[in-house]
């Protein structure tokens, strides 16, 4: 029975979400609510992990087949995107691929920046580099 | 065909399982990053229901049981996330930074694009919230003044290209590092690249489902300035 009370738990929080989209008048998802309650509660151990993880690894796991419904539905508003098909077209591939790219560049440079540091302060606490990039002791 | 089907339950769950479940084939055989699990059911089904005849609303019957289920699949993205907790206090910088600039992006370059093709404010905010997660993108389109049903469209056209586009654009775009690459997913493709990162690796879907929270809440407080621009 162990599936019914891990489901229990994300199924009870996905409810509160839904409760909480309702109520605050703001445009955001009840899974956001969901994702950030269930967040706070593996943190704050009120929520221990080992009582929701298997169910939410096989949530997540097929999380891309709950995906197909939505996407098949695009047939049934083709004649609403019909007048605007070009500019869709360009600016989602544009947009899509030059986000992608610019959050990938931009946080990869900020981690290697720091990795390099935390490297520099390393050596400096006298750990001695050789010259062929190895540590030596 | 369709008065049959649009009776039965089970058609539409049957067919969206047995598809998927014949792309993950076709993935295994070819290897190939085009050959995409997703993309491969939905031409399937549409192909069926084409060719048979049957509305989208017979499939949609049964399907959409499948489709509840992406409220708890989100909500259960913050087990991986918790699980890589040390990385966000290791590197906030660059998980904040990257997705602001992101988020920047997407604003700046619908902007432009949508006053080179000369956009009307209606078409304009309809595409504003194309990379966030569709349930706020929604909201922030009819909120706006959009028109609700093109920005679900696009946000699912834009997870779809993100999902199918992630790998090879950050081959080519030399983004190696893990944490990067998830965020680079999720900032751009919310849920819909966040399945795909989760493939990738562990690191790579914690980060993509960060993203889909920050990048969401962002959204909503950038378009509110960007969508008084045209």
């Amino acid at each position: 029975m162990k599936y019914v009370k891990q489901f229990s738990i994300i199924l009870g929080i996905s409810f509160l979400a839904e409760l909480l989209e309702i109520l605050i008048p703001f445009p955001i998802a009840a899974s956001v609510y969901g994702l950030v309650i269930m967040l706070v509660g593996l943190i704050t151990k009120l929520i221990p992990l080992e009582k929701v993880e298997t169910a939410a690894d096989f949530l997540v796991d097929a999380m891309s087949i709950m995906f197909v419904p939505a996407t098949v539905g695009i047939m049934a508003s083709v004649d609403a995107l019909k007048e605007m098909l070009l500019p869709i077209c360009v600016i989602t591939l544009v947009s899509t691929i030059l986000i992608m790219i610019v959050t990938g560049r931009v946080s990869q440079h900020i981690i290697r920046g720091q990795k390099n540091r935390d490297v520099a302060a390393v050596a400096m606490a006298g750990i001695k580099v050789t010259d062929d990039g190895k540590e030596g002791k | 065909m369709n008065e049959i089907l649009s009776q039965s339950i089970f058609f539409g769950i049957a067919i969206t399982l047995v598809t998927y479940e014949i792309g993950l084939w076709i993935k295994q055989k070819t290897g190939k990053a085009i050959a995409n699990p997703l993309l491969i059911s939905v031409i399937l089904i549409v192909a069926v229901l084409l060719l048979f005849h049957i509305d989208y609303e017979t499939y949609a019957n049964g399907a959409q049981y499948i489709s509840i289920f992406l409220t708890p699949a989100t909500v259960s993205l913050a087990v991986p996330l918790y699980r890589q907790l040390e990385l966000l206090k290791t590197y906030p910088k660059a998980i904040f930074g990257g997705i602001i600039a992101g988020v920047l992006t997407a604003m700046v370059s619908v902007f432009a694009l949508s006053l080179m093709f000369g956009l009307n404010h209606e078409q304009y905010v309809t595409l504003l919230p194309k990379s966030i997660t569709t349930a706020i993108g929604m909201g922030i389109s009819e909120k706006m003044g959009g028109i609700v049903t093109i920005t679900v469209v696009v946000i699912i056209v834009t997870g779809i290209l993100g999902n199918i586009l992630a790998d090879t654009i950050c081959r080519l775009c030399k983004i190696e590092d893990p944490i990067a690459k998830g965020l680079a997913i999720g900032t751009s493709a919310h849920a819909l690249g966040t399945a795909k990162a989760m493939e990738l690796g562990e690191i790579e879907g914690a980060m993509s489902s960060l993203s889909i929270v920050v990048c969401g809440i962002l959204t909503v407080i950038s378009v509110s300035i960007f969508a008084n621009f045209i």
